[in-house]
């Protein structure tokens, strides 16, 4: 009894003491909000929004409602989020692993980029690409074309947009030849563990994601047109490109400044990974007789993984927080579109910050949650 | 004889009462006239003013951080109505988003910041607006070899740049909806940004309130290579805004501002404000409080309003000081008293 009680008393007053402060705080702010006739409610969502966004992944447009609004800056959000993650990941493993190059030069500027990079503010670097970005790149009746039919001008980087015809056939046969592959790598398992014969995996598995959907092509009826953007006068000197499809230049700063700046401390991580296999690991399986590449997919990446992966997921989750910094660049992202100009149109300052804080709580408790699976797949399994 | 004594007695009687009831009543009031956030104002010893960031005739703070614009004068007014002294202010500058949160939040007690009074942010958001300070409305700017010479010369396809969190982007909106224009808009937090977006050639054209855009053209690399188009595309009353719930306060900030413009409507101006106590002019006299009694009303002593134009000036001088002399806007247009063709007009201080 005397136990249970020790056990269970600091508990339930902790909690108390949770509760009352949150309790006093919502009080305090219901009072006050009362006090200055300003009104708590969500009702507001529904209302039409009457402002226009830059740059939007669903159709939109101000006569819809701000619930809307908030989709399309949360799928901003997670745009610039998802391509900087890919880029700094990609960009992270190439410097991690050149610092470990037994090339001076490799090794060195390496060393160097991540001392750079990491060392300099966010924010900084966000204006210096824009700003940098909007200095030198040309205006766009000037822009050369880019492999001739992608222009990178002062106003976006205009590339051709995709006009399909029964896309959804070509994305099933993508699908089937991704089940396929699945198919195959648990049989080519079995072949080794059973038999000790092994197949070329990798070798099947491309061209099967290559063959499958050009067969879509001559026996689906799928079709591809791209449609090419194309100079437009506005006035005596402003020109732009119509047709095909611009990325602001916002976007592209916002994710070189984001992946550059995270792709150090990714880079440091899988450093960290692999000088975290023991020297040992490497000699004894080059002593069995695997080839350096078997060494390295089979041995020393299995393990390093398990160093690089929790605090890689740290990463992604700042890189993700750090894409609100967006709204200094004017790239509609949750923060400029929803805790911005909606927060300002409808005054609805309290409900607007909660929603926010809550989705980018719940984007990092899903990113969170999706490294967590991945980690304890690889985890060792002790038996 | 002594019936009709008796009943003069009662009534008078009856009559004391009822003056009773009615002085009581109005001691009530008095008492219930306090202003919380006057008082404070007084234990503090200055006045919390909400300005922009940098608007050049409006709310602009030079190297040394000394405020000016007319924005400004409007808190300056109020220090020296209530303080005695037009330099006791204490200036937050806000950008748009920040601005109204900071007023009802308590953090500042006015906000003159080149604020659009409108139905929703009356209503809707605890503020109450007091007044005009300036009319104005949205324009454009574009670059002058571009060509455009009317806002309907807009093409699909023209990309925008303005402030978040302002109903530009409502009226930008409105304005090339009904046209059936298609249009990117670009919008940045901070007036800077915008300016070096718009000058990096980021944009076709430049929106806001065109006193703003006046103002924001001098910040240019090279002013003289844009043009502000002609069309107004919007109503922006702009003036000053408090909190909701002190009526007191917002008396006393309503007639600072309305005495700065009467003041000019009747020729009292900072330096000869001290010897209009002698007018004729009963209306003059009130306004430099040589007579009425307009300032107990706030719980204010006689003079507020003699100060107001010693240390700031009227309407006009605060207009020419700021906008006028600084080469924004030379020309009042709507600006002028509604006696030279303008629409200012106040109700009178009496």
């Amino acid at each position: 009894m005397n136990n249970i009680i020790k056990k269970y008393i600091p508990q339930i007053l902790a909690i108390l003491f949770v509760v009352l402060i949150f309790g006093f705080l919502t009080m305090n702010a219901q009072t006050n909000m009362d006090n200055r006739g300003i009104d708590f409610g969500f009702g507001f969502l529904s209302q039409e929004s009457s402002f226009d966004v830059q740059f939007s992944l669903i159709e939109y447009s101000g006569s819809d409602s701000y619930a809307r609004a908030f989709l399309v800056g949360l799928l901003n959000t997670l745009l610039v989020s998802f391509i900087s993650i890919i880029i700094c990941t990609i960009l992270g493993i190439i410097i991690g692993v050149a610092r470990l190059s037994s090339n001076y030069l490799i090794k060195n500027s390496a060393a160097w980029y991540v001392e750079f990079f990491r060392n300099i503010p966010l924010l900084l670097q966000i204006f210096f690409w824009y700003y940098a970005a909007l200095r030198a790149l040309p205006m766009p009746e000037k822009a050369d074309a880019w492999f001739g039919v992608t222009y990178m001008t002062v106003k976006g980087y205009y590339i051709p947009a995709m006009v399909w015809e029964n896309l959804n056939v070509f994305l099933y046969s993508g699908l089937a030849s991704i089940i396929a592959i699945i198919v195959l790598r648990n049989y080519a398992n079995k072949l080794r563990d059973t038999k000790g014969k092994q197949i070329p995996v990798l070798l099947y598995s491309v061209s099967l994601l290559i063959v499958l959907p050009l067969l879509s092509f001559i026996f689906g009826g799928v079709t591809l047109e791209f449609e090419i953007p194309e100079l437009k006068k506005l006035s005596k000197i402003s020109y732009i490109y119509e047709g095909g499809i611009s990325l602001p230049p916002e976007l592209i700063a916002l994710v070189l400044a984001l992946s550059l700046y995270t792709s150090t401390f990714v880079a440091e991580c899988v450093r960290a990974g692999i000088e975290g296999v023991s020297k040992g690991q490497k000699e004894a399986a080059a002593s069995v007789g695997l080839t350096p590449n078997q060494v390295l997919k089979l041995v020393i990446m299995p393990q390093a993984l398990r160093i690089i992966i929790p605090p890689t997921t740290n990463q992604y989750l700042n890189l993700t927080k750090n894409s609100s910094l967006a709204a200094a660049i004017a790239y509609p992202d949750l923060v400029l579109v929803f805790a911005g100009t909606a927060l300002m149109q409808t005054g609805k300052a309290i409900e607007i910050v909660s929603i926010t804080m809550l989705t980018y709580l719940t984007i990092s408790l899903t990113i969170a949650a999706i490294m967590n699976w991945y980690n304890k797949k690889i985890e060792i399994k002790e038996k | 004889m002594r019936k009709i004594m008796f009943k003069t007695i009662k009534q008078l009687t009856s009559m004391v009462a009822m003056f009773a009831v009615l002085f009581a009543f109005s001691t009530e009031t008095m008492a219930a006239k306090k202003s919380k956030t006057l008082e404070n104002t007084k234990k503090r010893q200055f006045v919390r003013c909400g300005v922009s960031q940098g608007l050049p005739g409006f709310s602009n703070a030079d190297e040394s951080g000394n405020w000016t614009g007319i924005d400004v004068d409007v808190c300056r007014a109020v220090a020296a109505a209530t303080l005695g002294d037009a330099t006791k202010v204490k200036f937050t500058p806000l950008s748009a988003k920040e601005r109204f949160t900071a007023l009802t939040s308590g953090e500042i007690d006015i906000l003159s910041r080149n604020t659009t009074w409108t139905l929703s942010r009356d209503a809707d958001i605890g503020l109450t607006f007091v007044g005009v300070n300036f009319y104005d409305g949205q324009g454009f700017m574009v670059r002058k070899g571009s060509g455009i010479k009317s806002t309907s010369e807009f093409k699909n396809g023209t990309s925008v740049c303005t402030n978040l969190g302002t109903t530009t982007e409502l009226n930008m909106r409105d304005f090339f909806d009904s046209r059936g224009i298609s249009y990117e808009p670009v919008v940045f937090e901070k007036a800077d940004e915008v300016v070096a977006a718009y000058d990096a050639g980021r944009c076709d054209t430049y929106t806001t309130d065109k006193s703003g855009l006046a103002a924001q053209r001098t910040k240019l690399s090279a002013p003289d290579d844009h043009v502000v188009l002609p069309e107004t595309i919007s109503k922006e009353p702009l003036g000053p805004v408090v909190r909701q719930g002190d009526s007191v306060w917002e008396d006393i900030v309503r007639w600072s501002l309305n005495t700065m413009i009467e003041a000019e409507e009747y020729g009292v101006n900072s330096s000869n404000a001290d010897m209009m106590k002698t007018s004729n002019n009963p209306a003059i006299k009130r306004l430099v409080g040589a007579e009425g009694e307009l300032g107990a009303a706030f719980g204010l002593d006689n003079e507020w309003n003699l100060r107001i134009i010693k240390q700031v000036g009227n309407y006009g001088e605060s207009y020419k000081r700021n906008i006028a002399d600084t080469g924004i806007l030379p020309d009042r247009g709507p600006n002028e008293l509604w006696t030279k063709g303008g629409i200012l007009y106040v109700p009178p201080a009496r």
